[in-house]
């Protein structure tokens, strides 16, 4: 499954309304871990199963960024029946992404 | 089996694996997190001989990028122990994949030192940060301090300077490893206070971060400042407890050795960074 672009427009139906738990990513395309990290997250997205993973751009939703708190990026954040489980800072390794969405 | 395996694909591990694969070696690199390592934190790099002005992100990106096009190949998977078994070593990851060479390169690196106050961890992200570039938009007008002495500290502050409405470097002594050049930018700005002689010893605020107390080390004396964010530059911690087996360590955890990049063990070898 490809990555989901959220937006302020189609955040509560794509992320909030989810059937399936849902791994948020939110970056910025100056960060220079969040480029390191989002392969890892693409590479996640394609093998997706039972999950779906979404990313925020934070300079384009700044909004988003502000309701949920981002404070520091890269951010992942899984959101599981329209509230948030788990979250988790800084680049982490695939298979601890992994676990973040399996835990939530 | 590979000829080296490189634990650790920051600059000194690619670097490593550029001048191996060069000499006809087989090399399989071993990272935990990014490709890189800490340089990536890194918005502008100007005291890289021959390159004036690149961005940690893209001096990261073009060091795999040549290490690859020399048959570099790279997992990303966590050393956890390696075990010498004489003409080769085994190194076996947080998966439990095991992975053999006939020759191991330590490049671990090093990772942010915690302040070790209370609090402190479950405050990353909720103001306490350690990447000035990544998070600095996020305090954009407001109020922050940035804890350290070292060049990073410095460089976070100047950086920081630019978008917020007041940074206090807080800093254990009255005198700087820093950079002066960066030094002497700061002490020109407005915005810039400096709190010497002070440990950062106690955050406040719920959920998010609010304020941190200060203690002057000399006096003794505690000062409440109100900020949003604290940037924690104050130094690295080596991460190589794991391989004490195979390469001696001294008290603060770095690869005891001279400039040979020899360890204990024959085989095993170490890059610069994360020796004493």
């Amino acid at each position: 499954m490809s990555v989901i672009t959220a937006t302020a427009e189609n955040f509560e139906q794509e992320v909030l309304r989810s059937d399936v738990p849902v791994l948020v990513d939110f970056w910025a395309s100056w960060c220079g871990p969040c480029r390191m990290l989002s392969p890892v997250v693409e590479e996640i997205a394609a093998q997706a199963d039972g999950f779906k993973v979404a990313k925020v751009n934070v300079d384009e939703e700044s909004d988003l960024a502000e309701q949920y708190g981002i404070l520091s990026i890269p951010c992942l954040i899984v959101f599981k029946d329209g509230k948030e489980a788990r979250r988790s800072v800084g680049v982490i390794p695939a298979d601890a992404v992994l676990s973040l969405v399996k835990n939530a | 089996m590979k000829d080296i395996l490189i634990i650790g694909a920051g600059p000194a591990g690619l670097t490593a694996a550029i001048y191996a694969l060069r000499s006809g070696k087989s090399v399989l690199l071993l990272e935990a997190k990014q490709y890189g390592g800490q340089i990536v934190n890194t918005p502008d790099i100007e005291n890289y001989p021959g390159l004036a002005h690149v961005s940690g992100y893209e001096f990261a990106e073009n060091l795999y990028q040549q290490a690859k096009s020399f048959g570099a190949e790279l997992v990303f998977e966590t050393a956890a122990a390696i075990e010498d078994r004489g003409d080769h070593k085994v190194v076996r990851t947080t998966l439990d994949h095991t992975y053999e060479g006939r020759a191991v390169i330590l490049a671990t690196g090093a990772k942010n030192r915690p302040m070790g106050l209370e609090r402190e961890e479950e405050l990353i992200g909720r103001g306490i940060s350690y990447c000035a570039t990544c998070d600095g938009m996020f305090f954009r007008k407001k109020d922050v301090a940035v804890f350290g002495g070292g060049n990073t500290a410095l460089e976070d502050a100047l950086f920081l300077s630019n978008y917020c409405n007041k940074v206090y470097l807080i800093h254990r002594r009255d005198q700087f490893r820093g950079s002066d050049a960066d030094l002497k930018k700061l002490t020109g700005r407005e915005n810039v206070e400096f709190v010497l002689n002070c440990n950062v010893t106690k955050l406040l605020g719920e959920p998010r971060l609010s304020a941190i107390e200060v203690t002057d080390k000399l006096t003794g004396e505690i000062r409440t400042i109100e900020v949003a964010g604290l940037f924690v530059a104050i130094g690295q911690i080596p991460d190589n407890a794991a391989f004490s087996n195979v390469a001696a360590l001294d008290e603060k955890g770095y690869i005891a050795s001279g400039e040979d990049c020899l360890t204990k063990t024959p085989g095993i070898f170490y890059a610069v960074v994360c020796r004493t």
